[in-house]
């Protein structure tokens, strides 16, 4: 019989994911793997994996990675890439770590320009820590450390970060995506993937943020979940390309 | 070798990139910003990288990234600045990622003031970061010897694939003093190094090897403790390094490090030449501490020991009472907040002791 | 022997280059032990400026003790703070163009020089740290007069058009520092 699918080589063959039910993680772990593997450039790649649930890819994982210290993984990827430019390095980074305590590393890396390439899994929470508020915690949206939901008031709004980092000269693409349908997922794939060849292109910085659902901490099932992305995180985080300098070539 | 009249932090820049520093990163705080502006111009001659973080906990954790890919790494600051910076060295010491670090160290704590001051001392002997992690931390007394550490602080950091500390002070860092600077590295050197770390470093890998896995931390407590072991171990084989003066009929002996040292050495000069028996214990790594060296007093002559710092409360105290273990008095003669002290200080110090 | 020297003035008056070429000088002519040492604040421009050279036979402790032998004294603010530290038979020399108060030490030697007049003599105010160092050599003689000048003549190289203006200050310090001297 002909083999027409075959796990990522990314992914270890014995390992099975741990990550709860509904979790997009290992989804996009998949989408890296194939990208990876689709340009040839798996064995040349080094994964920095934020803190968190994002944390938990080092066990699956095959190719090279460290954990940089909570937010950091932008500045750790800066020292990596310019040490070594033909190794590809790709930064994997929870809405907590990239958005909130790495905002300075985030935007300085993309205003730099680093030539690296930033996966962002946005899901409105933290995951691991226990559903905490977020930077892209949503009005309304109840959290362990905003039990009342969040209140503009107290509390602000959602951060934006593909909208933020385009007010840089900088960075050279930025899209958001999401995995909630066949259709999303797709275009997720191609996203990383584009976002991996302007790095082995040398164009710079590239930033794919892929909005998710966490069904634990949001407190619903996988399903609804699905739902909630889709009625809510979507309305706040519009799906699409919000830069591409490839475009003004 | 021709000598030429140096920069404390000039030459500690030079001496690095000697060593085969080829990746910095650090962020501007007085009194050692020459480091940075020295390096900005210094490492694109070299083919090396030079990135301004946009702080210094960034810096480190630029540090962190190029360490981890196997190149020769190094970020400095100065007191405060590093403080911010014991996170990005905590994680290279779990991690076990070679790095050099410099503290050009000012009055504290706080802000302090931005002059000379020996105020870091625990911090950088003791716990430099979370976690319980040790490192062999060099305090130069001259800027010759500044050069000389720095130069065999990259060596030591890829040998142990830990942190090295160059623990130096607004003086050292600030004053010019003739020096005679290292070989360069070649290149040919410098591929060997990077071949060497080759099995470890993060630069991606083919699946038919072991991956690199630089973790600061793992799920597994019992793996987690066996590395502490193994770190421990490490910790224990470093050989502390030393100067000692005139310990066998010293009635009196001095215990001081780096710019403290050498002031307390010319007050020891002239006290001996007035007739006194005073002697010296000056540690060259304060981490590794060389107690060792305190064994060697007599104590059937010695009256006590007088530890000279520029640290108020006394904190090199600690170790200097570690290593005398009762066996005589302690006095101090310490100043602080920016203040150098002055050789006239420490002989009436000792007068005083030595009636 | 030791040589402990303070260089102190105004922010802008060359200070430290006078600290800086005579420590360079020290070390390009001799085998001896050599420290200089900026006090640093936090000011960028218009705090008072001052430096401390040590040029020695042997081993240096303090690149900065506050026993000095000789100082260097371009302003008034400067010789007030610092004169307390120049040492029994110390040597003071001091720009009479600015310094008007009364030393009122007779334990020392006072060398006086009006360089910042003689500078806008010359023709350019920025001189006047090198008639300065003039007058010191000329007087002290603690370094050889062409090593220093060859030292100010490479530190100069890059502004080859400054050198007779700088050479014609030097020379008018020596005078005025060996004429004291005899």
């Amino acid at each position: 019989m002909e083999k027409i699918y075959e796990r990522t080589k990314l992914i270890q063959a014995d390992k099975v994911s741990g990550f709860c039910p509904g979790c997009m993680h290992s989804t996009i772990g998949k989408l890296i793997g194939e990208a990876l593997e689709e340009l040839g450039v798996l064995e040349k790649t080094f994964l920095i994996t934020g803190i968190g649930c994002c944390g938990l890819h080092i066990d699956y994982v095959r190719c090279d990675n460290t954990t940089a210290a909570h937010g950091r993984a932008c500045a750790v990827a800066t020292g990596m890439k310019r040490s070594r430019p033909d190794s590809i390095y790709i930064t994997y980074q929870g809405d907590g770590d990239l958005a909130s305590i790495g905002l300075a590393e985030t935007m300085h890396a993309a205003n730099r320009g680093e030539n690296i390439t930033v996966i962002f899994v946005n899901n409105g929470i933290y995951g691991m820590t226990g559903g905490q508020m977020a930077p892209t915690t949503l009005v309304g949206m109840k959290a362990t450390t905003a039990p009342k939901g969040r209140d503009p008031k107290e509390h602000g709004y959602p951060m934006h970060m593909c909208e933020i980092l385009n007010q840089l000269t900088a960075p050279y693409y930025l899209e958001r995506c999401s995995c909630n349908n066949p259709k999303n997922l797709m275009q997720t794939k191609r996203a990383i993937k584009k976002a991996i060849q302007n790095q082995i292109d040398g164009k710079g910085f590239s930033m794919v943020e892929i909005v998710t659902s966490c069904p634990t901490n949001w407190g619903m099932s996988a399903m609804d979940a699905l739902d909630f992305l889709e009625d809510n995180m979507l309305k706040e985080f519009p799906l699409g390309v919000v830069r591409d300098r490839s475009k003004e070539e | 070798m021709a000598r030429v009249l140096m920069k404390g932090t000039e030459a500690i820049a030079e001496a690095a990139v000697r060593s085969g520093l080829r990746f910095f990163a650090g962020y501007p705080i007085t009194p050692q910003n020459e480091i940075p502006e020295y390096l900005a111009r210094r490492l694109p001659e070299v083919g090396g990288h030079f990135v301004q973080g946009e702080s210094e906990i960034a810096s480190v954790n630029m540090v962190y990234g190029a360490g981890c890919a196997g190149e020769r790494a190094m970020t400095s600051s100065a007191s405060t600045g590093i403080s911010l910076k014991s996170e990005g060295i905590s994680y290279c010491a779990a991690a076990r990622i070679p790095m050099v670090y410099v503290n050009v160290s000012r009055g504290g704590p706080g802000v302090g003031t931005i002059q000379p001051s020996q105020m870091d001392y625990l911090q950088a002997t003791k716990a430099s970061g979370n976690g319980g992690f040790r490192m062999r931390v060099f305090s130069p007394s001259t800027v010759q010897e500044a050069v000389d550490m720095t130069y065999k602080a990259f060596d030591y950091a890829d040998q142990d694939r830990n942190p090295v500390l160059i623990l130096s002070d607004g003086v050292v860092g600030t004053m010019m003093e003739p020096v005679e600077l290292p070989p360069m590295r070649t290149d040919e050197e410098l591929a060997a190094i990077r071949e060497s770390k080759k099995a470890w470093a993060g630069i991606g890998h083919p699946f038919d090897v072991p991956r690199s896995w630089n973790q600061p931390g793992i799920w597994d407590t019992l793996k987690w403790e066996q590395q502490n072991k193994d770190n421990a171990a490490l910790y224990e084989s470093w050989v502390p390094e030393v100067e000692t003066l005139d310990l066998e009929d010293a009635e009196l002996v001095i215990a001081a490090y780096g710019i403290s040292a050498r002031i307390a050495k010319a007050a020891i000069k002239a006290l001996r030449a007035e007739g006194y028996k005073v002697g010296m214990i000056r540690p060259k790594t304060v981490s590794p501490y060389p107690y060792a060296a305190y064994d060697e007093i007599n104590y059937d002559t010695c009256k006590a020991v007088l530890d000279v710092e520029m640290a108020i409360p006394a904190l090199h105290l600690w170790d200097v009472e570690k290593g005398v273990k009762d066996r005589c008095p302690i006095e101090t003669c310490l100043r602080s907040g920016g203040i150098v002290i002055q050789k006239r200080e420490i002989i009436a110090a000792a007068k005083k002791i030595l009636g | 022997m030791e040589t402990n020297i303070l260089v102190a003035g105004f922010g802008g008056q060359g200070v430290m280059t006078i600290g800086k070429f005579l420590a360079s000088a020290a070390c390009d002519a001799t085998d001896k032990y050599i420290t200089f040492f900026p006090s640093y604040g936090a000011e960028q421009r218009g705090g008072t400026a001052n430096c401390y050279v040590v040029i020695s036979d042997e081993e240096i402790g303090s690149p900065m003790t506050d026993e000095m032998d000789d100082m260097i004294v371009m302003n008034g603010a400067s010789l007030n703070k610092f004169l307390p530290m120049l040492r029994t038979g110390g040597r003071l020399f001091v720009n009479s163009s600015i310094v008007k108060e009364e030393i009122g030490r007779s334990d020392i030697t006072v060398v006086k020089a009006p360089v910042t007049d003689m500078a806008l003599e010359l023709g350019n105010s920025k001189v006047l740290n090198i008639i300065m160092m003039g007058v010191y050599l000329g007087y002290t003689e603690v370094l050889p007069v062409d090593v220093v000048w060859s030292t100010i003549e490479h530190k100069l190289g890059k502004k080859p058009a400054l050198l007779p203006l700088n050479r014609m200050a030097f020379e008018q310090g020596l005078q005025i520092g060996r004429a004291e001297r005899a």
